[in-house]
């Protein structure tokens, strides 16, 4: 992926509208947590070959985060959602 | 069968059908010493090295495909050793060294072509950060020189110096970097560790790794299982998916590089060059194609192929930089699957498994690396103790603070 | 004299003669002609020279699959090399030269490689050139770069203009033969937005050489009628001159169309070429499929040629390849060319047949040798004769040219781009594309269906079934009606035996059958090896005529089906394309778009000399008369600065509005220092950290209410900080109420410093500004006067009595012009980037220089306003890592020379004195350098181990690069004012 991503805002645009952050499961940790689980989030990815969801921002067009659902060896897109809906979701 | 002018001639003259295999094809054996799983440059770099230098014998290494499949065989075959930070420069400069004398020791043409890498710059700042590089591959020994544009504008006058966005001011030129022949480089390795009795077992693929209480006892593969008695992963592209199989967690990213070759051309283009406005590089082949290339596509991928909007892009670039190039006709596009550290810069390592031994890491330079890479990595397996410029490349330094940063992006792996 | 222009026939205009040169030689075709028709008209069979044995070669096919008749178009800057003179469109004037030659094409130095081929065979270069050691760089590699490569290329400015564009269609027809024709017209049609493109300047594919009747009249009839239908229905868009060349993700395609390649004179209004990238919801593949060479003995030579392509040149163009050709043919395609020649009135020499007891039957009076092997020609420039071998005798047969016709191969390049790999059929001896999903279809003789009712039928079937699948109905409709139709059959031959001279595979490369039997003997049996090591397939046409053929013969020397052999892979680009089409409007000054400072007229009126910073353009100095360097105009700003007063434009800086309820603690999460409790009114310093603990950004940021606070970034990171704080409001605490926009446009931002700033800005402002009123770090809104609301912040980047002033942009010129008039008497002066860098730099205040992005706040001495209180702060956990933390981590000092006259240079390294140079060795680096007009000597930024502790501390800054040591005193890195006297008046 991806030549063209649906943007729940703004329609379908192309890739060139928007920058790419990386994986979107990361959670955050409490301030409280282990150093390891701190180490976790910010270097140890799990890269999966296959279904990946992944923060995408609309640069150009709407500003908004985005998860981008996808496979990341075919590029086909499943979903592309609004980061905060997705965030307040998953109950952060 | 050795090569020599003799061995030219006397096979000229009776048709060339008398030359042998260069490797042979084994079957695997129930049990190895050392498996390395990868049979790309570094995989077979490494044997090459287990055997000559630290005189293992029962060594193999297992490939899921053909010899040179990955990277190795899909790079823009760039030979360098000008970096900037003490973690990264010792580590290069030892591999530039080994690629200087590779033909003599492997007896096989990789055709090293030290034509020169020039870096380009475009302001001030940029030009201070090419002095301190510079003098940092001094401080190392290695020679760099700081080309201004007078000098730029000999050397190389197709550059855009009349209608650049942003002007080209100077260069920072490593004379000793340049090109090396891709493909030959993973068969001359591999040649010569077949000689030293390397088993290298083609489509081979690994599928799993067997741990009995806490230590590696071999690998599933789809010839069988394996038994070793230390493994080593040198599968970049694939390291995650590898390493899951031992329950390692990595700090890396699996992303795409594309890389292009032009229609071949009449030498024009001596040096690499590399374009300081953007990631573009480019140089030509000793066949007359322009290889060139610019930052990979952004996003996750295993998929060995990328995306239009990031050819164009690579275009922009190119044709900015170098104006005469619009005309010139690109012939085919690739894609390589990287290896993207949280630092931007490689892993040869010892694990938390104490039989287990890792290289990976090498994002968009693992071919110049290939020789010192193969020698660290076996210095590792092989005493079980880190080689000494390669010291800093350790799996633990994300957590111990101690990143290699040369870009100075932090731990976003497509920054780097 | 072989080659000819037929009497009549053609889609040639016989009226119209075009002029143009091949060599030198003027020479004249037809409009309609391509530059290879052309040639062979006038008998030019010689074209080209071969890449390494420089044979010499001619004209293979009649289309995108050339291998042999690059030539170069164009002069001086308007330059094309490798250009395939079988796909050039004839055009009066036209310039073309042959290649890879010297002195001449007729008598090539190079090709006495050919004599040495023996050591020249596959992977010859890994074998040798590697005695003596140091003569392979020296000696060999020049002698090979010489001899390599094809075309030479002008490296010179194109000045031709090139661009891009998006198209949209619900149905992509690739293709505009029988099958795409058929397609487009049904799915046009049924409504469905349709793109029917093709290579050819010609629409009609096949049917233009076609010499058969549908619907009752002749094919290129049809073609005609078809067209001017599509031409009629406004959903359809036709595009000629348009190759596509890769298929992406999301079914979008690249392409690229001709506009203006075909003139001698591009208008200037027009792009010579245009891409295209079409979003299509599906495509249809109606490609065709390429005849497959016959590997023989001797089947390089000018004359030997695709019979299919003979009868293109035949039916199309109006040209005979040859007076007497030989057919050399595995399959009823050789007899086809046969009868179309014969009917034209070529003599054909004889069929030869590799089949037995075939069923095709030789024109009337044709020789045909059945079970035939040829294994030799004859001539030397151009075909004489070839020698057939049939049960062991041999036989030559005189001829002036050979047809050659292996079998068919479906174009299946696209639809194995994204990773699919090629299906090998066992009926049709050929591989076929996989499945690959309903976004691409291929149909027609793609798909192996290779007669005419097959494709016509194939079309319309698949691109009804489209047009069902998106929604539309597509009536049934009855098929055209094909007069006489043939099964183009064939039994597979991958090498005709007994080869009495090199049999070529890949004719550009020279790559030949024993280059295959070698590779094999040495290991490099897969395929991917093979391609490697012998550079079969890697030549201009990336192996469109060989790569079958060396699969087939893989196959064959080890005894196992093409199958188990596969293809190489497929990428793009189907034909090359040129650099400037896939660049287009993005080159020279257009290659990123220009900023500007709403001061920049004020700049320039004042004698600014710019300098680029990002994509804006900054006035690095503002030179006076009599000012002869940088250096003198920018000490004479610092002076003035510290003496008097002094305006810079810092508009470009970032600039954030942050508003609502949780905007304080938005910050306090953002910054690593404390920002809950900043008074309304007052500015702060921010540091801003990644989350690896590493300084990110660093910019002052005001509280104008209670809710809303005025935020500044660098420059360079100004994009970066937004995306960043959006980032973090949006996805890490979406349910703190904190809203923000940038207004880094917005706002004319100007800072005026000096110990007289207050002078001059007092004269502005109607409020109060004393020192009591408006201290340092005192922000506000306060009034100009005349009325214009304006931001103030009491900040200091110079370390002197400074203010920022913001006004809205178009304001922002007037204002400052004011700010010079009102100036003038306490001596102001504009100053510019350089200035602004001395200044800071005497002060000790840090950039992206020192902020590089490996450096902690200690590092740069901003320990102590980390905060500790905070519960939790982007970077606060990795911060504490050992390595982030460690004694001997660089630090910031203060550098200055011992004997004042020396210079120092930033990116210098530091050592001991007396230390040997060494990575082990090296103590740190200088960040940031530059002559202080305050301090009459070079003064400098550095990070130096464990350097604070080292103040006073004699060091080498070694600049080998340079060819400088220079001892310098560790200290303090404020050098102006470190009580800060002057910023608190």
């Amino acid at each position: 992926m991806a030549s063209l991503i649906h943007c729940p805002h703004c329609g379908v645009r192309p890739k060139e509208e928007f920058s790419i952050r990386g994986d979107a499961s990361l959670v955050r940790p409490d301030p409280e947590a282990s150093d390891e689980a701190w180490h976790d989030y910010v270097h140890i990815r799990s890269n999966p070959r296959g279904r990946y969801r992944e923060h995408w921002q609309h640069v150009a067009g709407c500003r908004r985060w985005l998860v981008v659902e996808r496979d990341t060896f075919t590029h086909e897109v499943f979903s592309v959602t609004d980061g905060a809906a997705t965030a307040r979701e998953a109950g952060r | 069968m050795r090569y020599s002018a003799f061995s030219i001639v006397k096979n000229a003259l009776s048709g060339n059908v008398n030359w042998k295999p260069a490797w042979r094809q084994p079957e695997p054996k129930p049990f190895y010493d050392v498996i390395i799983v990868g049979g790309g440059g570094h995989g077979l770099a490494t044997a090459y090295y287990l055997a000559r230098e630290f005189g293992l014998k029962n060594i193999a290494v297992l490939e899921k495909n053909y010899l040179g499949s990955g990277n190795v065989g899909r790079n823009t075959t760039i030979v360098r050793s000008n970096y900037m930070l003490p973690g990264n420069e010792p580590f290069y400069e030892f591999s530039m060294k080994l690629w200087e004398g590779m033909e003599q020791d492997l007896n096989y043409n990789a055709m090293l072509s030290q034509r020169g890498v020039i870096n380009l710059y475009h302001n001030d700042g940029q030009r201070d950060a090419y002095i301190r590089r510079g003098n940092a591959m001094w401080m190392e020994g290695v020679p760099a020189e700081l080309l201004d544009r007078a000098a730029l504008k000999k050397m190389l006058p197709f550059l855009n110096f009349a209608h650049a966005r942003f002007p080209i001011m100077g260069g920072l030129l490593q004379k000793r970097g340049g090109t090396a022949r891709h493909d030959a480089v993973a068969w001359g390795y591999a040649r010569a560790a077949d000689r030293l009795g390397v088993d290298l077992i083609q489509n081979c693929e690994v599928t799993g790794i067997r741990r009995e209480h806490g230590v590696v006892t071999g690998v599933e593969t789809s010839k069988g299982f394996i038994g070793c008695g230390k493994l080593g992963l040198a599968a970049a592209g694939n390291t995650s998916r590898v390493g899951e199989m031992a329950g390692l967690k990595l700090p890396i990213e699996s992303h795409v590089l594309q890389a292009f070759v032009t229609e071949g051309l009449k030498p024009a283009i001596d040096h690499v060059i590399t374009y300081g406005a953007g990631h573009f590089y480019i140089s030509q082949s000793d066949k007359g194609g322009l290889v060139f290339g610019a930052e990979i596509d952004g996003y996750n991928s295993y998929a060995q192929r990328g995306n239009l909007a990031t050819v164009e892009h690579v275009m922009e670039e190119g044709v900015t930089m170098i104006p005469g190039l619009s005309r010139v006709r690109v012939l085919r596009s690739w894609g390589g699957v990287m290896d993207m550290s949280m630092d931007g810069s490689p892993i040869i390592s010892q694990t938390p498994i104490d039989n287990l031994y890792l290289n990976c890491g090498w994002c968009y330079g693992g071919f110049k690396a290939t020789p010192a890479s193969g020698w660290c990595f076996a210095h590792l397996i092989a005493k079980n103790e880190t080689h000494p410029v390669a010291r800093f490349l350790r799996l633990d330094r994300f957590e111990r603070g101690y990143p290699i940063d040369e870009h100075g992006a932090g731990p976003q792996p497509n920054l780097h | 004299m072989t080659a000819y222009r037929l009497t009549s026939g053609g889609l040639v205009d016989r009226g119209a003669n075009l002029d143009f040169k091949f060599d030198g030689k003027t020479l004249t075709g037809l409009s309609g002609d391509t530059l290879a028709s052309a040639l062979l008209a006038n008998d030019r069979l010689l074209v080209g020279r071969s890449f390494k044995y420089h044979r010499p070669r001619g004209i293979v096919t009649a289309g995108a699959s050339e291998p042999n008749a690059l030539v170069t178009i164009g002069k001086g800057a308007s330059t094309d090399p490798n250009t395939k003179a079988t796909v050039a469109e004839l055009y009066a004037g036209l310039d073309a030269r042959s290649q890879n030659r010297w002195p001449s094409l007729k008598y090539d130095f190079g090709a006495v490689n050919g004599l040495l081929s023996p050591f020249l065979g596959a992977g010859f270069y890994y074998k040798t050139f590697m005695w003596p050691a140091a003569f392979w760089e020296k000696v060999y590699e020049p002698i090979i770069r010489r001899a390599a490569g094809l075309g030479r290329v002008v490296l010179e400015r194109d000045p031709e203009a090139y661009e891009k564009c998006w198209a949209h269609c619900d149905l992509l027809v690739v293709g505009s033969g029988p099958t795409g024709l058929m397609a487009a017209l049904v799915a046009g049609r049924a409504g469905l937005r349709v793109i029917l493109a093709d290579e050819d300047f010609r629409l009609g594919g096949s049917l233009l050489a076609e010499t058969t009747r549908i619907d009752g009249v002749s094919a290129q009839a049809f073609a005609e009628a078809s067209l001017a239908e599509l031409r009629s229905l406004p959903n359809v868009t036709i595009m000629p001159r348009t190759t596509v060349f890769g298929w992406y993700d999301d079914n979008v395609f690249g392409a690229v169309e001709r506009v203006q390649k075909h003139v001698a004179m591009p208008q200037a209004k027009l792009p010579v070429e245009r891409l295209w990238r079409i979003a299509a919801k599906r495509a249809l593949l109606a490609t065709g499929a390429e005849e497959r060479p016959l590997v023989f003995g001797g089947n390089d030579k000018p004359g030997v040629m695709m019979a299919g392509a003979m009868r293109t040149y035949a039916n199309r163009f109006g040209v005979a390849a040859g007076r007497s050709v030989a057919i050399f043919s595995n399959g009823s395609a050789g007899y086809q060319a046969a009868h179309d020649l014969a009917a034209q009135g070529v003599e054909i020499a004889a069929i030869i047949d590799s089949r037995s007891d075939v069923a095709d039957v030789a024109p009337a009076g044709v020789r045909l040798i059945q079970s035939g092997s040829v294994i030799d020609t004859q001539g030397r420039q151009r075909v004489s004769g070839i020698v057939v071998e049939r049960s062991g005798f041999e036989e030559t047969i005189a001829c002036d040219a050979i047809g050659m016709s292996g079998g068919w191969n479906p174009v299946i390049h696209l639809a194995c781009q994204r990773g699919a790999k090629a299906v090998w059929s066992p009926e049709l001896q050929t591989f076929l594309a996989p499945d690959v999903g309903n976004g691409l279809v291929v149909a027609g003789s793609a798909a192996g269906r290779y007669t005419l009712v097959g494709c016509l039928a194939d079309g319309a079937q698949k691109a009804a079934a489209i047009a069902a699948d998106l929604g539309f109905s597509a009536p049934a409709e009855a098929m055209p009606v094909v007069e006489e139709d043939i099964d183009p059959s064939f039994t597979a031959l991958w090498y005709s035996p007994g080869a009495k001279a090199k049999a070529f595979i890949d004719f550009q490369n020279d790559v030949h059958v024993r280059d295959i039997g070698l590779a094999l003997r040495e290991g490099f049996g897969h395929v991917e090896h093979a391609k490697r090591y012998t550079t079969n397939g890697m030549a201009t046409d990336q192996g469109k005529l060989s790569g079958i053929n060396a699969t087939g013969l893989l196959a064959a020397m080890q005894g196992i089906s093409p199958a188990d052999v596969g293809t190489t892979t497929f990428r793009p680009f189907y034909t090359p394309v040129t650099l400037g089409a896939l660049a287009g409007t993005s080159r020279d000054e257009h290659a990123a778009p220009v900023r500007k400072s709403p001061l920049h007229g004020w700049a320039q009126k004042n004698g600014a000399v710019f300098v680029d910073s990002g994509l804006w353009y900054r006035p690095a100095y503002f030179a006076r008369s009599g000012e002869k360097t940088w250096r003198e105009s920018t000490d004479r700003e610092v002076r003035n600065v510290r003496e008097n007063v002094g305006l810079c434009d810092v508009s470009t800086l970032g600039k954030i509005e942050i508003f609502g309820p949780d905007a304080a603690e938005f910050l306090n999460r953002i910054y690593c220092n404390a920002f809950l409790k900043l008074p309304v009114g007052k500015a702060r310093y921010g540091l801003m950290l990644r989350e690896d603990g590493m300084v990110y950004d660093d910019g002052t940021t005001s509280r104008l209410s209670s809710e809303h606070f005025f935020m500044t970034t660098t420059t360079a990171l100004a994009g970066g900080v937004m995306s960043h704080m959006e980032y973090c409001a949006q996805v890490l605490w979406p349910d703190l109420r904190v809203r923000f926009c940038s207004s880094t446009d917005q706002w004319a931002q100007m800072a005026i410093a000096g110990p007289k700033a207050r002078l001059v800005v007092q004269a502005l402002v109607e409020d109060d500004i004393s020192d009591a009123a408006f201290p340092f770090l005192a922000a506000g809104i306060v009034a100009l006067k005349g009325g214009l609301k304006a931001r103030l912040f009491r900040i200091s980047f110079s370390g002197e009595l400074a203010y920022e002033l913001a006004v809205p942009a178009g304001s922002g010129e007037a204002v400052a012009d004011a700010i010079m008039e009102e100036g003038r008497a306490h001596g102001i002066c504009a100053y510019g980037l350089e200035a602004l860098n001395v200044l800071r730099m005497e002060k000790g205040h840090v950039t992206h220089a020192e902020f590089d992005g490996r450096v902690t706040p200690d590092d740069a001495g901003f320990g102590r306003m980390v905060s500790a209180q905070k519960p939790d702060f982007i970077g606060k956990r990795l911060s504490t890592r050992y390595g982030l933390t460690a004694a001997d981590r660089m630090q910031m000092v203060g550098l200055k020379p011992v004997e004042a006259d020396q210079h120092i240079r930033a990116g210098a390294h530091l050592l001991r004195e007396g230390a040997k140079p060494s990575t082990l060795n090296d103590q740190g680096y200088v960040s940031s350098a530059c002559f202080s007009p305050t301090l009459g000597h070079d003064i400098a930024l550095a990070f130096l181990k464990s350097g604070r502790e080292r103040y006073g501390e004699r060091i080498v800054v070694w600049d080998k690069l340079a060819g400088a040591d220079v001892v310098a005193e560790v200290c303090n890195p404020v050098f102006v004012d470190p009580g800060n006297a002057k910023l608190n008046v």
